[in-house]
Formats: structure tokens, C-alpha cells, sequence
């Protein structure tokens, strides 16, 4: 006997995104689902986007990592309210586990959470954590050719930084093609160009940021 | 990367209807599986065959049904297949597009006895 299921492999995963959107709605908290390869610069781009809402916003950041915890050390070094979530070989977050930060935090107050995901531009991309926003960081060491190779990830963030824009003189990267094929893919995505190590352009992307987040 | 949770998943979508339905046996899977699915087939029936034993779902044959990148142009209303996911449309170049298929990973049916 044959049965109809039509069920999405991934809607146990959304029904606990939806459940944390509503938690996120009460508390009056917006937030970022940060994701990016390794060595991209997550990190990086936290530490100067605290920095730059500073005195705006008041933060918190979730670090999801597959062992340690020296990200969320840097976070709270900075005296930001930091978690650390250690997936143990899994290379994404999941919905779940933001749940369970977010009943972890003390959200009273916090108009920003930041979820650094798992260094990875496949996997993070098919979850959804509850986010207002998917924010992609590709670095220029990676290559323009990125894009085509890791699509649903381009396709789904809201919001594209290019960091370590500082190495292209360096390099045959090519940004005006970089741009020109991820608006292809998706046209509404807002792309920034930025370098953690300068701090060029960053101000653009924190005052798009707050002005995205107190209308 | 991510199969082993997303096969778990899986297989907990087929044991819920299957038990909902008082099966002894499923036998087999129907899966559907869209062309921008990050999901590796393979890996899935791999790990399927280590997590299925010893459930009702045990041997089940897994069938993959794949779907093409299909988007609808909000502007002009046309559906056509995204080739080398550039999203614009080729009637009108409108840039704003909807998703018909080919972002899903669903079981479509389950066969038990």
C-alpha cells in the first residue's frame, strides 16, 4: 500500500526556526545568521560590527564551532554576551541549538543576536535558525569563481560581505564579476565591500545594519 | 556533509506515517529531490543502511525522484528553468523570480505492508 507523505526532510528544522522567530519577536531581538568558509573572517566581522553598532545596539553572539571555544572568549573578552555552541563534528547549526542558546541568554535589553555558524558554504545554508537576515561573508583569498560552486548558499543570503578587501592588488580577484554573477543568482542581495584589517567600508555595512534594524 | 541529521530526519518522517498507519514493513521510500538540494544521494543511502537496520524501514528501497530549478518571473508571469542559476528572466530580464521546484528534499510516498 502506498501512502502520501509530502513532507519536507527539513520541516522538523523549521518548525523549531519559526519557534525561535517568535521568541526573537517578544523580545524585541533581531538576528543575523553569519555564515562563511573558514578563515573567511566571522570573527573578524563580529568583533568590528560590535564595535560599529556600539552605543546603538545592545548585543549578543552565539559561536557555533565544531570544537573549542576561543571565539566566544574573544566575544566576552570585547564585553559582549557570548555562547558557545560545539556541534562536535557537525557542520552546521541547527535550529535546535539556537533554541536552546536563546533560552540560555539573557535577551532582556538585546537588539542584536549574531550567530557565527560553523565554517562551511554548503551545509548552514539549508537550515534555517529563525534569522532575520542571512549575512555571507566571502573572502578574497576564496576566488571569484565562488559563486557557481557553492550556489544555494549565494542564492539564499540576504547580504554579501567581501572581505579582506584590502589583498586585491594582490591577487587576480575580480569583484565587479564576483558581483555581477551572484546578482544573477540573486538579485536582491546587498553587497558590501569591506577589510577587517583596515576597517574600509565597514561603516557602510553597520550603518546599512542599524538603519535595517530600527526602521 | 550534513547527511547523517538529514537522514535521520528522514527517517524519522517515514517511521511516524508509517507507524501512523499500523505498517509492519515499509518497502519502499519515494523521495523527492531538488536540483539545489545540497544533499548527496549516495551519502544518504549509505547512512540509511546503518540507521535503517533493525527499524520496520530496514531494506526499504530508496527511490530518488529529481526535479529541475524551476522559477515563475514575478513581473511577466513566466516559468522557465534556471540554467547556471542565473535567476533573469529570459522573457521580460525581470530579476524578481519565485521558486516553483528544484529547492526541495520531501518524502513524496512511502510503500509499507
Amino acid at each position: 500500500m502506498e501512502i502520501e507523505v509530502l513532507e519536507g526532510v527539513f520541516d522538523a528544522n523549521e518548525i523549531i526556526a519559526k519557534e525561535n522567530r517568535a521568541l526573537l519577536d517578544r523580545e524585541g531581538a533581531f538576528m543575523i545568521n553569519l555564515m562563511a568558509s573558514p578563515g573567511a573572517g566571522k570573527t573578524s566581522v563580529i568583533m568590528k560590527t560590535l564595535e560599529g553598532v556600539s552605543g546603538d545596539l545592545n548585543c549578543a553572539v552565539i559561536e557555533g564551532d565544531i570544537a573549542g571555544k576561543v571565539d566566544s572568549e574573544r566575544i566576552a573578552a570585547a564585553g559582549v554576551p557570548a555562547i558557545q555552541i560545539n556541534t562536535g563534528g557537525s557542520c552546521h547549526l541547527e535550529a535546535k541549538q539556537i533554541n536552546h542558546a536563546l533560552n540560555h541568554l539573557n535577551l532582556e535589553g538585546v537588539d542584536l543576536v549574531i550567530v557565527e555558524n560553523v565554517g562551511n558554504l554548503v551545509c548552514p545554508a539549508e537550515f534555517k535558525l529563525g534569522e532575520d537576515l542571512k549575512v555571507m561573508i566571502l573572502s578574497v583569498a576564496e576566488g571569484h569563481d565562488k559563486p557557481l560552486k557553492y550556489p544555494l548558499m549565494f542564492s539564499e543570503c540576504h547580504v554579501l560581505i567581501v572581505n579582506k578587501i584590502d589583498l586585491i592588488p594582490h591577487t587576480d580577484f575580480d569583484v565587479e564579476e564576483l558581483e555581477t554573477t551572484v546578482l544573477k543568482m540573486n538579485p536582491g542581495v546587498v553587497i558590501f565591500r569591506v577589510s577587517c584589517r583596515t576597517s574600509e567600508g565597514l561603516d557602510y555595512w553597520t550603518t546599512w545594519l542599524k538603519k535595517r534594524i530600527r526602521g | 556533509m550534513h547527511e547523517l541529521s538529514v537522514t535521520e530526519s528522514m527517517l524519522g518522517v517515514v517511521l511516524r506515517h508509517a507507524q501512523a498507519n499500523n505498517a509492519t514493513k515499509v518497502t519502499r521510500i519515494n523521495m523527492v529531490m531538488g536540483e539545489m538540494s545540497t544533499v548527496m544521494e549516495d551519502s544518504v543511502r549509505f547512512y540509511f543502511e546503518i540507521i535503517g537496520k533493525d527499524t520496520i524501514a530496514q531494506d526499504a528501497e530508496l527511490n530518488f525522484r529529481h526535479t529541475k530549478l524551476i522559477t515563475k518571473c514575478k513581473e511577466c508571469g513566466k516559468e522557465f528553468e534556471v540554467v547556471e542559476y542565473d535567476f533573469t528572466c529570459p522573457e521580460c530580464k525581470g530579476t524578481s523570480t519565485e521558486i516553483i521546484s528544484g529547492r526541495e528534499f520531501q518524502v513524496e510516498s512511502i510503500e509499507i505492508s
